[in-house]
């Protein structure tokens, strides 16, 4: 009854035709994953492919102002600008051991698109991404990078037409595909055993950073930080200090516009307790149990719900979340272009941003460690538009 | 719990040589007030039991037709709460046994217990909720069991006899079974592989069947010469509805199926 479960949440709340494809992903996670030749040849192709280990990098400028030691864990640096490529990297050497033909996927903004089309083309599968019909006209040039690469892009008209409903459709087309095709899931979310399956890919970023982190300083950080939406770069990063208490972990939510009536995303401190998407977690919804449409300025945290895990880790205190505001998270995203030279996606700026605005209250000497889960060239038209509106 | 009263309906049709009917209308559907006069005219013409559909904002197992009948019920006001109230309010119960069928989401906010509490004054026998499989289902199940309404579960093709027997052992009502491995709404034809599943399913669980998703003519029935006990069909029925003309009509074609 269980099995599935982080404490209260999690679960496998899916139509009894997905259980079938589901516990065969179960039996693969438990049976293929752990063995040497199946971690020989992802360790090689994420070193070969994927360019890991990504840098843990200290800001020497931004250091020296806030009186802490400032760390980056630049998984922008990985092939394809973000943390998406370390699961779609493990999911398609999976899907291909179990014989799938297919790589299926459900993207927003589309980053998580790129990384299954990437993977789906260097692993000689087949690709399909769906994507809210909004989407695909918002993220237009991620649309064209997964088209580049040979995938086909359904986009999704119904309910919102953003993330969630592609979401629904992905789910619905494996009902029927299931024979040939694995649903990579792209966030630690959705039903069992994909929260794990994720966090199992995810994890080499905090595994890196703490070995990194010790090489340099001789000890664990104090505060390790990052944002967010579905949580699987959190989850990448937190897992490995989960069980280090004197580790301080903090999530940071989307608050949107932090304008009364904003549709923001963050469920982890507004939501009530729901089923969504195989899942019981967090949730924006009404008390009638519908679903809230969510916003932020950063489309991959535009999420009305949370991995399970996370849910957990803050019923049971090990995780703090917090929120940052749109504009928050703009400041902190020019703040690290002027300071350090780096572009940072919008998802990460959040991360950033809530440091940057905690700074008095984070210890002199303390050393903080960021995911900085992507690069921000896929922000450009925010920014443009940001800068247009005055914001910025 | 005693014999459901679903299980009876679905007997007596059989007795009575025929399979039985069970028509699927979205709660609210075409409007607040057609609603009521359509669930009258699938009561009279022949229904044996009636699936009201309970909106929700993400529903993953249905096809555009039901989803675009159960988005445009939420922009309408349409709630859970509304489709009790109105069965309550009712002068006289109908003749045909109801079932509520929607995503678990909606029943888990209203509370467990005080939804089977609610239910069962206002006169449901069951519940179908397509995202909650054998695994998740024990507390809405034992919620249900007290005020004595069933918990009606889904399997399909892909069903294998063992889970089959794992799902025997808590099922009760009848059994839904899905023809296709796909979302609702009709298709051309049946597989040929149902025929043999369901007749598997039949000798696993012990219940009636209903045969549901992709049913479109009582001919297709007929091919699987009384394999399946009753016949639930909706996105059919929503077209139908949705073009102006009554359910009536609808259930006419398929009476002595």
């Amino acid at each position: 009854m269980h099995k599935g479960y982080f404490g209260d949440y999690g679960g496998m709340f899916v139509p009894e035709l997905l259980m079938p494809p589901l516990l065969e992903v179960e039996k693969a996670y438990e049976e293929i994953v752990p063995t040497k030749s199946f971690q020989d040849r992802l360790n090689q192709v994420l070193r070969d492919f994927v360019g890991r280990p990504t840098p843990l990098f200290r800001c020497p400028n931004l250091s020296a102002e806030l009186g802490f030691d400032l760390w980056l864990k630049r998984e922008d640096l990985a092939h394809t600008g973000a943390h998406k490529i370390n699961n779609t990297i493990g999911q398609g050497l999976l899907a291909k051991m179990m014989g799938k033909t297919t790589l299926m996927a459900e993207t927003g903004a589309g980053q998580h698109g790129v990384a299954t089309a990437t993977a789906a083309a260097m692993l000689g599968l087949k690709s399909v991404v769906f994507m809210g019909a909004i989407d695909v006209v918002r993220q237009a040039h991620n649309v064209h990078r997964m088209k580049l690469m040979g995938c086909e892009v359904i986009p999704v008209h119904s309910g919102t037409q953003t993330l969630k409903d592609a979401i629904n459709a992905a789910l619905r087309h494996w009902i029927s595909e299931q024979a040939s095709t694995h649903y990579c899931f792209g966030t630690a979310a959705g039903p069992h055993p994909f929260p794990l399956l994720v966090r199992a890919f995810q994890s080499v970023i905090g595994r890196e950073a703490k070995a990194q982190m010790l090489a340099a300083t001789g000890r664990l950080p104090d505060t390790v930080v990052a944002c967010v939406g579905g949580g699987s770069n959190a989850i990448g990063m937190f897992h490995e200090f989960v069980p280090h208490p004197e580790v301080e972990i903090v999530g940071v939510e989307a608050a949107g516009t932090g304008e009364p009536g904003c549709f923001h995303s963050a469920p982890l401190n507004v939501g009530t307790d729901g089923v969504l998407h195989g899942m019981l977690t967090k949730l924006l919804q009404t008390k009638e149990g519908q679903i809230l449409p969510s916003h932020s300025i950063a489309p991959g945290l535009d999420y009305p719900g949370v991995g399970p895990e996370h849910a957990h880790l803050q019923a049971v205190g090990r995780a703090r979340y917090e929120s940052v505001n749109d504009s928050q998270a703009l400041a902190a995203f020019s703040t690290l272009c002027r300071k350090e030279g780096i572009l940072p996606a919008l998802e990460s700026s959040h991360a950033l941003a809530w440091v940057l605005a905690n700074r008095e209250t984070i210890r002199p000497g303390s050393q903080v460690a960021v995911c900085l889960s992507g690069r921000g060239d896929k922000d450009m038209g925010i920014i443009a538009e940001a800068e247009a509106k005055g914001l910025m | 719990m005693g014999l459901s009263i679903l299980t009876q309906k679905i007997e007596a049709a059989r007795a009575a040589g025929r399979t039985a009917l069970i028509p699927f209308l979205p709660g609210g559907y075409p409007d607040q007030t057609r609603f009521w006069e359509e669930m009258e005219g699938l009561d009279t013409s022949g229904a044996d039991i009636i699936e009201i559909g309970v909106p929700f904002s993400d529903p993953v197992a249905d096809g555009p037709v039901v989803e675009e009948a159960s988005l445009a019920c939420l922009e309408h006001g349409i709630s859970l709460q509304w489709i009790l109230d109105g069965l309550k309010s009712r002068p006289t119960r109908f003749q045909a046994a109801i079932v509520l069928m929607g995503y678990y989401n909606p029943f888990l906010q209203y509370g467990l217990e005080a939804f089977a509490s609610d239910a069962a004054e206002a006169g449901v026998s069951g519940c179908i909720i397509p995202d909650l499989p054998l695994e998740e289902s024990a507390p809405l199940r034992e919620a249900l069991a007290k005020k004595g309404l069933a918990l009606v579960y889904l399997v399909g093709l892909n069903t294998e006899p063992e889970r089959l027997d794992l799902y025997a052992r808590h099922a009760a009502g009848f059994v839904y079974f899905v023809s296709v491995l796909g979302t609702t709404g009709v298709r051309e034809l049946l597989p040929e592989e149902i025929a043999g599943r369901l007749k598997v399913a039949k000798e696993r669980l012990g219940l009636p069947i209903a045969l549901g998703f992709g049913l479109k003519s009582p001919d297709q029935l007929k091919a699987l010469g009384g394999l399946a006990d009753a016949a639930v069909f909706g996105s059919a029925l929503i077209s139908h509805v949705k073009s102006g003309r009554p359910a009536a009509e609808f259930m006419a074609r398929w009476q002595g199926a």
